[in-house]
């Protein structure tokens, strides 16, 4: 297919929206991507023809959701290339698959063991793993980053050990876009015995994650950050790590015998589904995986690597202006501030003026501390962002520094 | 002057502007007038939680009524609580308890107020409020 931005942006309805009387231009696509309008009409298609829980009932309509929900799930075994599609869980979104793994390795560590996150984390890749040290008495170690925002490996190699049970790193840093060589580190992970779990949250937008490639043990990621509705995840697991993992939740659909003695786990995916699933949306996350498909993650990685080089060379035409985040290998995401400017001051104005922008700092507080700054102004692209948006965007930005300075 | 007299005051300042502009212009004067809280008063203790920018806010008892200084590291958040200071500071604990805040939705920045906005300004007019509630319990 051959990439027309005006056809796809119609596929988008909401940003031929107004905001504050300006058109739209919407650079927070880090936080959560736009819907475009195959996705939408999927939700209300199910609602309307198909609705019924799953795995459950005899009757028809049950049979088809049941068969649209399984679908969905070995459309994305395929795109991610699992080996099973049992090993493709359902989940909520990226924190809960985290959750899901960090809970499941309370059994299995003990005091002196290491759990290493890297410096470049989300708050939520961080926090349960803090939990899970605090219940075990392991202890967390992290993999520092140098001043371009790139993991510093040679410092990784010399913290991995025997010790370390395991490692836990995002594949493409939320604050700063730094692609993380996680094939590197997987391998790395391996070579000690340790696990290792991608956060992959800010991936799936800009790439196809090949698991078996990788051989990452764990994979999460969300669906609202690849255009698919909130409420939505991935964790994908390798077969054996899944079944030596303790359910996370109990209840319904994870059994496969309940009596007041003891209960019987379902095998796989199931027993890590406990509960009625966010059926319809899991169902159109595969829809969202075919409109990706569609488009074609290589269109899709040209239309954003020109989208970054162009908002780089832009924005640092503005004087005083600093890009944190200059990694060699980075996605399409540029985090900002101006010298003397408080990002939150930007923003404000800025977003009086159309432009939708992340700013603060971004749940990764420890990113900002490293630099010793409140906060950035994140500008991130998707596919259907246009080089016209970065300039009405260069141009707020120098109407808002001029009233702030 | 009461607060009401003195929101009032502002609101009709405020009613000058045209545009969100010359309002945000405005804003980023008043903030140049804020009666700063002293550097040593900067602790942990001042800082308002639940702000994007950090704000530092201090209330003193002056006889009968209470006198705030603040400051903040974002030059709107500044001006923001130069107004609430405008309005509060030098009044009684028990009129500060009393006041309510529709001027703030008059002078246009209502989108501030809302709960899950991260520039606090919920938070700053509860740290006044708690202010004025101590120093009402204790006299």
């Amino acid at each position: 297919m051959s990439f027309n931005i005006k056809d796809i942006r119609a596929d988008f309805p909401i940003l031929s929206q107004k905001i504050n009387g300006k058109p739209l231009v919407y650079f927070d696509n880090g936080a959560t991507s736009q819907k475009p309008q195959v996705v939408i009409d999927a939700i209300s298609k199910y609602y309307q023809e198909i609705n019924a829980n799953i795995h459950r009932g005899v009757h028809t309509l049950s049979q088809l959701a049941t068969d649209a929900y399984e679908a969905s799930r070995n459309k994305i075994k395929n795109h991610i290339n699992a080996k099973f599609a049992h090993e493709v869980i359902f989940t909520s979104g990226t924190t809960h698959g985290i959750n899901l793994v960090a809970n499941g390795f309370a059994s299995l560590l003990k005091p002196g063991d290491e759990v290493l996150v890297s410096a470049l984390e989300h708050h939520s890749n961080i926090v349960p793993w803090q939990m899970l040290c605090e219940r075990t008495g392991a202890t967390l170690k992290v993999i520092p980053m140098n001043e371009n925002g790139e993991l510093i490996l040679s410092e990784f190699d010399k913290l991995l050990s025997e010790k370390t049970k395991i490692v836990t790193v995002n594949h493409i840093s939320n604050a700063l876009g730094t692609i993380n060589p996680i094939k590197y580190m997987i391998d790395k992970a391996h070579q000690v015995g340790a696990a290792i779990l991608i956060d992959g949250a800010q991936a799936v937008s800009h790439l196809k994650p090949n698991v078996q490639e990788l051989d990452c043990d764990f994979y999460a990621f969300s669906g609202h950050k690849m255009f698919a509705p909130t409420g939505t995840g991935i964790l994908y697991g390798k077969e054996a790590w899944l079944n030596k993992l303790p359910p996370y939740q109990g209840g319904g659909e994870m059994i496969k015998e309940v009596t007041f003695e003891k209960t019987t786990y379902a095998d796989l995916p199931h027993k890590f589904e406990a509960g009625t699933p966010n059926i319809a949306d899991g169902i159109v996350l595969g829809t969202a995986v075919d409109y990706i498909n569609s488009i074609g993650i290589e269109n899709i990685q040209e239309q954003e690597k020109e989208l970054l080089e162009y908002g780089t060379q832009r924005l640092l035409e503005i004087e005083g202006l600093r890009i944190f985040g200059t990694a060699a290998a980075k996605t399409s995401v540029i985090s900002f501030n101006i010298e003397g400017i408080h990002p939150y001051d930007i923003g404000t104005i800025i977003d009086k003026l159309g432009i939708a922008v992340r700013t603060g700092h971004h749940c990764a507080q420890p990113i900002m501390n490293f630099y010793n700054i409140p906060g950035t102004i994140r500008a991130s692209f998707a596919f259907y962002n246009t080089k016209e948006e970065i300039d009405v965007m260069v141009e707020a930005v120098k109407k808002a520094k001029l009233m702030l300075s | 002057m009461n607060i009401k007299e003195i929101q009032d005051e502002i609101v009709d300042e405020f009613s000058m502007f045209d545009d969100w502009m010359q309002r945000y212009e405005y804003i980023i004067e008043l903030g140049k007038n804020l009666p700063l809280i002293k550097e040593e008063f900067k602790t942990e203790n001042n800082l308002i939680k639940g702000c994007q920018s950090k704000v530092w806010l201090k209330g003193d008892q002056n006889n009968d009524t209470i006198v705030f200084t603040a400051d903040s590291d974002a030059i709107l958040t500044k001006g923001i609580i130069a107004i609430l200071i405008r309005t509060f500071s030098n009044q009684k604990a028990t009129d500060i308890l009393n006041a309510d805040m529709d001027f703030i939705d008059e002078i246009g920045l209502k989108e501030h107020l809302s709960p899950t906005r991260a520039n606090g300004l919920v938070s700053m007019i509860k740290n006044i409020k708690m202010y004025a509630l101590a120093f009402d319990s204790k006299n």
